[in-house]
């Protein structure tokens, strides 16, 4: 399993590389710029605010079927929040898929 | 790019003549102004999003950004200036050019926004995030010299916000801390609010037998207005009071009194008069404030003004959408769609149809517990607006304010100020006082 999603980010993040070398095309920045309603909260492209002592998760580099997973759960209530249900359920499966999309093919933390 | 943008003074701009047009580079230019909230993010995303391709510049005559969110905690005692106030370094590590200076008019046939110093700079599309000016012609009295320096608003984060302060701490126990609270739309819609929480937490520590009186055009509390009441009652009872429909209409502020429409005077030793406000006058220029002389109507899927061509607004400048709030967050919220569609503008692409934002606005409540509010808006294509997300937003649940959200609260600050700013918050913020 670890190996597996080792190799998954090793492809997303080669896939994001590629497209960041030349203006982002129409067709595949629905992600990012769907995530960026986001980072008011989570930091640009998912990476938090850079300060230690964060009590929130990166986002960035985390496996697509966690977080979408994760924002489903929200959705229904699930998983406990104090905001995120109230939020979550202003997106459609589609764009949670597309955000965690992108948000998977960020550089994480370790690096 | 440096400094191939400036074209020299006014004599130099009546020279382009007729070839606004074309530039004197085949890169696009980009220039916003104002580098709070919304102009800074806007700022950063033109450049990220463009992968450089864009130059941008950004006119911003202060040297430092201070925030409104959590200005409220430093006159509650509880935060400091320092913990909410940051640098421009980290938009000029992304390439944005940064003039400290005033932006004074704006030459929409010539494309070109003229500086206080008289140097001019074309751009190829203009973004105003110019916040709040306030309307002191709806209140005389605060017309009167010195009059402003007596009774504050400290509505814009800076020198007001520690003089206020200061005068709640020259203050005698037993005295009457009053605020007025301008007719909606106005920025930060539970701002006073809170506000009345952060002095309220303060004399409940420093000076019991004060009071907090609010005045309030309104006819009832505009944000978040359960969850402050239950705060008033319980909390704070005995301690806080609140007055719907106080319209308030003029100011003596020698005697510190506030008077209303219908007459009345109210009286107190520390008077906070927050303003009536518009779209600060750089946006109100050439008609942009198209809606009652205050705001500027916009197009939501790109922010471009409907007055102007190639010049988008942003911010609490903005005439708003339903129920989109005057708020910090919104603002980073229309930066991030204005962006996007002026990356795509110009680079000869369609704007993204369909533009989604959020809000999220804490209240600190006491030095250790918030409140939240909370939406989501989408475009809808048939009304042609930004919209909520039907089932989506909301408050606090029920029950006590509490610390988590508090944590979350600092949480916000420190990642969307990183996200306007690419800048960490100074760390005094993590090791001070009060909540962490």
């Amino acid at each position: 399993m670890h190996l597996v999603m080792v190799a998954l980010l090793g492809a997303a993040t080669s896939a994001a590389s590629a497209a960041s070398a030349t203006p982002a095309a129409a067709a595949d920045n629905r992600g990012q710029r769907l995530y960026a309603s986001c980072a008011g909260c989570r930091g640009t492209a998912g990476a938090g605010s850079g300060n230690s002592g964060e009590i929130l998760p990166v986002l960035a580099g985390q496996p697509k079927d966690a977080l979408a997973a994760s924002m489903r759960a929200f959705r229904t209530g699930e998983r406990p929040a104090t905001i995120m249900q109230q939020l979550a359920k202003g997106y459609t499966d589609e764009q949670i898929e597309l955000i965690a999309a992108y948000l998977a093919a960020q550089p994480g933390p370790a690096r | 790019m440096k400094r191939r943008h400036f074209i020299g003074g006014i004599g130099a701009l009546a020279s382009l003549g007729g070839c606004a047009a074309t530039t004197a580079t085949s890169r696009r230019h980009v220039v916003v102004v104002g580098g709070g909230y919304g102009g800074a993010t806007a700022a950063k995303y033109i450049r990220l999003w463009s992968v450089g391709a864009i130059d941008v510049t950004l006119i911003e005559p202060h040297a430092m950004f201070i925030s409104c969110p959590l200005s409220n905690l430093v006159l509650g005692g509880s935060k400091q200036m320092t913990d909410i106030t940051l640098g421009y370094a980290g938009l000029a590590r992304h390439g944005v050019r940064i003039v400290r200076e005033r932006a004074a008019h704006i030459d929409f046939d010539k494309q070109a926004v003229l500086l206080a110093g008289g140097q001019a700079l074309r751009y190829d599309r203009l973004v105003l995030s110019p916040g709040v000016d306030f309307l002191w012609d709806q209140l005389p009295g605060m017309q009167r010299t010195s009059a402003q320096d007596t009774v504050l608003h400290a509505w814009k984060a800076g020198a007001q916000t520690v003089a206020l302060r200061a005068q709640l701490e020259a203050m005698i126990d037993g005295g009457v801390f009053a605020m007025t609270i301008p007719p909606a739309p106005y920025r930060c819609p539970p701002g006073p609010y809170e506000r009345a929480c952060q002095v309220a937490h303060y004399f409940r520590r420093a000076k019991p037998k004060s009071k907090v009186l609010i005045l309030d055009a309104n006819e009832d509390v505009v944000s978040k207005g359960a969850l402050f009441k239950q705060i008033w009652a319980t909390r704070y009872a005995g301690m806080v009071e609140y007055r719907p429909g106080f319209h308030t209409v003029d100011v003596d502020a020698a005697a510190r009194t506030a008077i209303s429409e219908l007459g009345d005077k109210v009286q107190a030793a520390v008077l906070n008069v927050i303003p009536p406000q518009r779209a600060g006058a750089i946006a109100a220029q050439g008609g942009l404030a198209n809606v009652n002389h205050r705001w500027c109507e916009v197009d939501f899927l790109t922010f471009a003004s409907t007055r102007a061509a190639n010049v988008h607004v942003l911010g609490d400048a903005v005439f708003a959408a339903p129920l989109m709030p005057k708020s910090a967050h919104m603002a980073n919220q229309h930066a991030k769609v204005c962006a996007g569609a002026v990356v795509d503008l110009l680079s000869g692409r369609a704007p993204n149809p369909a533009p989604m934002l959020t809000n999220t606005c804490y209240s600190f409540v006491s030095d250790r517990e918030a409140i939240h509010v909370a939406s989501v808006h989408a475009w809808d294509a048939a009304k042609k607006t930004l919209l909520v997300v039907p089932g989506s937003g909301g408050v606090s649940g029920a029950g006590p304010a509490n610390a988590l959200e508090a944590a979350y609260a600092i949480s916000w600050a420190r990642n969307i100020w990183s996200d306007t700013l690419s800048q960490a918050a100074e760390p005094s913020v993590y090791r001070s006082r009060g909540v962490r």
